[in-house]
């Protein structure tokens, strides 16, 4: 409940201060839009389209959910939460608010891709719906605890994909596959092994961040 | 409850720079205690390991209710803390803020406390001001409502009179003459008239 209360408290200042928001949604035009003029009248292959897809989905992640804490940190308000929460409420909140964040985001990017791109057919859509809310949690656990990482550092634009890289790696190369699979229309226990991995991966970086928040957290 | 704060051997290092160390001190409920000495001597950061948001690189901070130790989890529901470089949301009014606040804690918004703080602290008009339009006296005033919505056992006041006007500041000591009946009261500063409500004073400088 206190952690719900932190998203809430989030969620009412984003939408006063549009600090996340318009970063995400500017990067996801103008990344589409620079793809579809580079592209231009060239026949592209569906996988193709696929793997574009979350190119666009992991740098939109990296221009917007690292405001969760860098916001925090650039108005001077990181004491204050230190003194009326504990660390597991900040962490748990600020998780909920980049889960909604990513989530619409990808949702987003994937109405448009859908749109935009012929190319872009999945024959499972069931598969890949499972993958996308999968996927989209794996990144936003990782990215709240590496924006948490980054908040402090002088040059946070650049450590933030510089670290958030290997971590999504994993995950990024599963959901390709995944992505693949759903576009030739495989079933359910062709991908099991894949979103395996994808679950494995989002309980691991979320045991991860519950323990080593704390550390992070305190000065 | 009865709270008690003892501080044992408590030594602080900022990359090979000493700050102080060995500080041993118990604290107990009933009095104000004065953090004393010049500027860069190592209040703020004494008063921040005592908060808890500030580790130490050696000793004990032991926080303790009816002689059981607070678990760190559960400090923060026992501390009101001001101090200069503690800011609150300017995107948010005076109220939302305080209501954010006592929902992060997991407590009731009192509106009756809230409405005799603000009104002590002469903000109850501008209570639905946005706090970035606030001056930098009522933004001061402001924190102490921070520190003291929860009825803290605690009461940790970092330069506590600065940015205030003369009205500011008897509140301020008013404020620590009613509180230090259920609380302990530190208070940092340089201030002669601050340190005169003191009854007991730690040089930090003399644990270097």
């Amino acid at each position: 409940m206190k952690a719900y209360s932190v998203f809430k408290k989030d969620w009412q200042s984003e939408l006063r201060t549009r600090y996340a928001i318009n970063a995400l949604a500017m990067f996801i035009l103008v990344t589409i839009s620079v793809i579809l003029f580079s592209i231009g009248d060239e026949p592209i292959s569906n996988y193709l389209t696929g793997g574009l897809l979350w190119v666009v989905i992991f740098f939109s992640a990296m221009s917007g959910l690292s405001r969760v804490f860098v916001s925090e940190e650039e108005r001077g308000t990181t004491l204050t939460l230190q003194l009326i929460a504990a660390p597991s409420t900040v962490f748990f909140g600020k998780l909920i608010f980049n889960l909604i964040l990513v989530f619409l985001m990808v949702i987003a990017i994937t109405f448009l891709y859908a749109i935009l791109f012929d190319n872009f057919i999945i024959e499972n859509l069931g598969l890949f719906l499972v993958s996308l809310f999968l996927g989209s949690a794996g990144i936003a656990i990782s990215s709240t605890l590496i924006a948490a990482i980054i908040a402090k550092a002088n040059t946070k634009g650049t450590l933030y994909p510089v670290l958030s890289f290997p971590i999504l790696l994993p995950l990024i190369l599963t959901l390709l596959e995944l992505t693949k699979f759903s576009m030739d229309g495989e079933s359910f226990a062709f991908g099991w092994t894949y979103l395996a991995i994808l679950v494995s991966y989002d309980v691991v970086m979320l045991t991860a961040g519950f323990l080593l928040f704390d550390f992070i957290w305190k000065e | 409850m009865i709270y008690t704060l003892a501080l044992e051997n408590i030594t602080k290092y900022f990359g090979r720079q000493l700050i102080f160390k060995n500080i041993n001190f118990k604290f107990s409920q009933g009095n104000v205690y004065g953090l004393a000495g010049n500027n860069g001597s190592g209040k703020s950061t004494l008063t921040k390991i005592i908060a808890g948001v500030l580790s130490q690189n050696k000793g004990k901070v032991l926080h303790k209710i009816d002689n059981k130790e607070i678990e760190a989890e559960k400090l923060h529901s026992y501390l009101g803390f001001v101090s200069p470089y503690l800011m609150l949301y300017d995107e948010f009014t005076a109220n939302e803020n305080l209501f954010h606040f006592a929902k992060i804690r997991g407590i009731k918004f009192d509106e009756e406390r809230i409405k005799y703080l603000l009104n002590e602290f002469n903000l109850y008009r501008r209570r639905n001001d946005l706090l970035k339009a606030y001056s930098s006296g009522m933004k001061q005033r402001m924190k102490f409502i921070f520190a003291l919505q929860h009825s803290p056992k605690l009461l940790l006041l970092d330069e506590p009179t600065s940015n205030l006007d003369e009205e500011g500041k008897s509140k301020v000591y008013k404020i620590v003459e009613n509180e230090k009946e259920n609380s302990v009261v530190i208070i940092a500063s340089n201030e002669s008239k601050d340190l005169e409500l003191c009854s007991k004073l730690i040089k930090v400088e003399e644990y270097k």
